[in-house]
């Protein structure tokens, strides 16, 4: 029976996001640990607002992009463990669109939990309301494509010893740039000036990864696996 | 030029010697490491054949 | 029409040809080397701007080129090893990161330096260095990766997969980088003064960039010797190369 590519993602994605939220205590890990990393910064420098508000756009980036990670290595691992990865792989189906439903399910609930989270949290560094929209969108484009990111790492070390600690290895350098651009669109917005220039660029890399990430993830499941 | 002068460096001595020595400590080390990394190899070679050898022919 | 180069690329050729190259590229390496610091310590002129503390360029630049030339042909040669099969791109990849990794840490630790008495201080997140360190950090990630797997032909791939990844990569951090850097350029920090290169001063930092690459083909020649080795034991060519 052959099925239909449309068919293949939202069947792939029902099933993610009903497995996710059967356990609801780990969605929310990502977003405690997203605030409880957050708190660390004012803890241990200072509670001044000024001084809070200039370093706010790194400590929320800093922040999202290690709360993602931390969930990014159950991507594969929970199908890996009871041989469902396998089938997935052996199924016929294209696995690149397999990685595509399961990494957009796997953002769903851990990046874009993040960006609904984020105005809390930037109240508390003392980020202006004004620059909500912006910090969160360009939150949103930087979760999504260090989501990309990850299903690469994840994919090449599924199934490893100590395998998480090496994705985070592999993923955080590449992440770099993003960093760069994402904090710097919520820097200006804090600012008041236009953030249009890295809004571009990082919505250039999110379309670029979107486009690569998923044939070299489903490329280094083959790897892993076969 | 004296030697004094040269071995200042015009007062940056300390950053330039260094530097140099660290290069060819860096070369050096690549060509021991190279050099064990292979002889490391043969000796696993040697190790498997012998043993081969001794549980066959 | 290929046939000669899948000879020419078979792992006892290269054995054999590696074997012969690596003697001599070391020695050629050495004699550019010798020439380039003793010319460039002693006899080019010091700089108008940063005196003696110049010189350091003779060791920093060619191995921060190295560095980048050196994830280059590994990511190049993972992807021979990947898309085409062919295992020497494993083993000359495998060969080449511990050296590139290597050159890396020159660059960075000769440019710290060169850094404090330009600036002041050991470290001022300068571009160029940043995105070294980040390529320090990729490498690191390679040589990882390949460690971790059992599987010796698994941890090849997969360590040709996020070489490629990063190559492609590489270009998007050192823009991202520079940006970020030009957006805050202290008063105090300036971007590494490139002294403006009569001949005198050029020509000991030409003949470091050829003894670099000179030398770090050589090694490689050695390490793809080791590597071909750990990956060919159990053919009948290698009994009879390490009995004789």
């Amino acid at each position: 029976m052959s099925v239909g590519a449309v068919s293949v993602l939202r069947l792939v994605l029902r099933r993610e996001l009903t497995l996710s939220f059967r356990r609801p205590g780990q969605l929310l890990q990502p977003l405690v640990f997203f605030l409880i990393v957050t708190t660390l910064f004012p803890l241990g420098l200072s509670p001044q607002l000024s001084l809070l508000r200039d370093m706010a756009p790194g400590v929320l980036w800093a922040a999202a992009l290690l709360a993602s990670l931390l969930s990014m290595d159950g991507l594969f691992k929970g199908d890996s463990e009871d041989g469902t990865l396998e089938q997935l792989v052996l199924s016929g189906q294209s696995l690149t669109l397999i990685v595509i439903a399961k990494t957009l399910a796997h953002w769903l609930v851990s990046g874009a939990a993040l960006v609904v989270v984020s105005p809390i949290v930037a109240t508390t560094l003392a980020v202006p309301v004004e620059a909500f929209p912006i910090m969160m969108l360009s939150l949103g484009l930087g979760t999504l494509t260090l989501s990309w990111l990850g299903a690469i790492g994840a994919g090449l070390t599924v199934g490893l010893r100590r395998g998480s600690v090496l994705l985070s290895l592999i993923v955080l350098p590449l992440a770099m740039p993003l960093l760069i651009f994402g904090a710097n669109a919520t820097d200006r917005a804090i600012g008041g000036e236009s953030a249009a220039g890295a809004l571009y660029f990082l919505a250039a890399l999110c379309v670029f990864t979107t486009t690569l990430a998923p044939i070299a993830a489903s490329v280094a499941l083959r790897i892993t696996l076969e | 030029m004296t030697v004094g002068s040269f071995f200042a460096m015009g007062g940056y001595a300390r950053y330039v010697w260094p530097c140099f020595a660290l290069a060819i400590s860096i070369l050096l080390w690549n060509v021991w490491s190279a050099r064990r990394y292979h002889a490391q190899a043969l000796k696993r070679v040697r190790r498997a054949l012998a043993m081969a050898g001794s549980n066959g022919s | 029409m290929w046939t000669w180069f899948y000879r020419l690329a078979s792992p006892p050729s290269v054995y054999r040809v590696a074997g012969v190259f690596a003697p001599w590229l070391l020695l050629s390496a050495a004699v550019f080397i010798v020439y380039g610091i003793i010319d460039g310590l002693a006899f080019a002129p010091p700089d108008y701007q940063q005196g003696d503390a110049f010189r350091i360029i003779y060791v920093h630049a060619p191995a921060g080129w190295l560095s980048m030339f050196a994830y280059t042909l590994m990511a190049i040669a993972g992807a021979v090893g990947l898309i085409w099969r062919i295992k020497m791109g494993h083993a000359v990849a495998a060969a080449v990161a511990p050296v590139g990794a290597s050159f890396t840490v020159l660059g960075l630790v000769t440019g710290s330096l060169w850094g404090r008495p330009m600036w002041g201080t050991y470290w001022a997140w300068d571009p160029r260095l940043t995105s070294e360190l980040i390529l320090l950090f990729l490498y690191v990630g390679v040589i990882s990766l390949r460690a971790a797997f059992e599987d010796p032909n698994r941890g090849d791939r997969a360590a040709a997969l996020l070489a490629i990844v990063g190559v492609v990569n590489v270009p998007i951090i050192h823009y991202s980088v520079q940006w970020w850097n030009s957006l805050h350029q202290g008063a105090t920090v300036a971007k590494f003064a490139k002294p403006s290169m009569p001949g005198s001063m050029l020509w000991p930092l030409l003949a470091m960039f050829m003894g670099y690459m000179l030398f770090f083909f050589g090694v490689l020649c050695m390490r793809v010797r080791a590597e071909i080795l750990n990956r060919e034991r159990q053919a009948s060519w290698v009994r009879e190369v390490v009995r004789a």
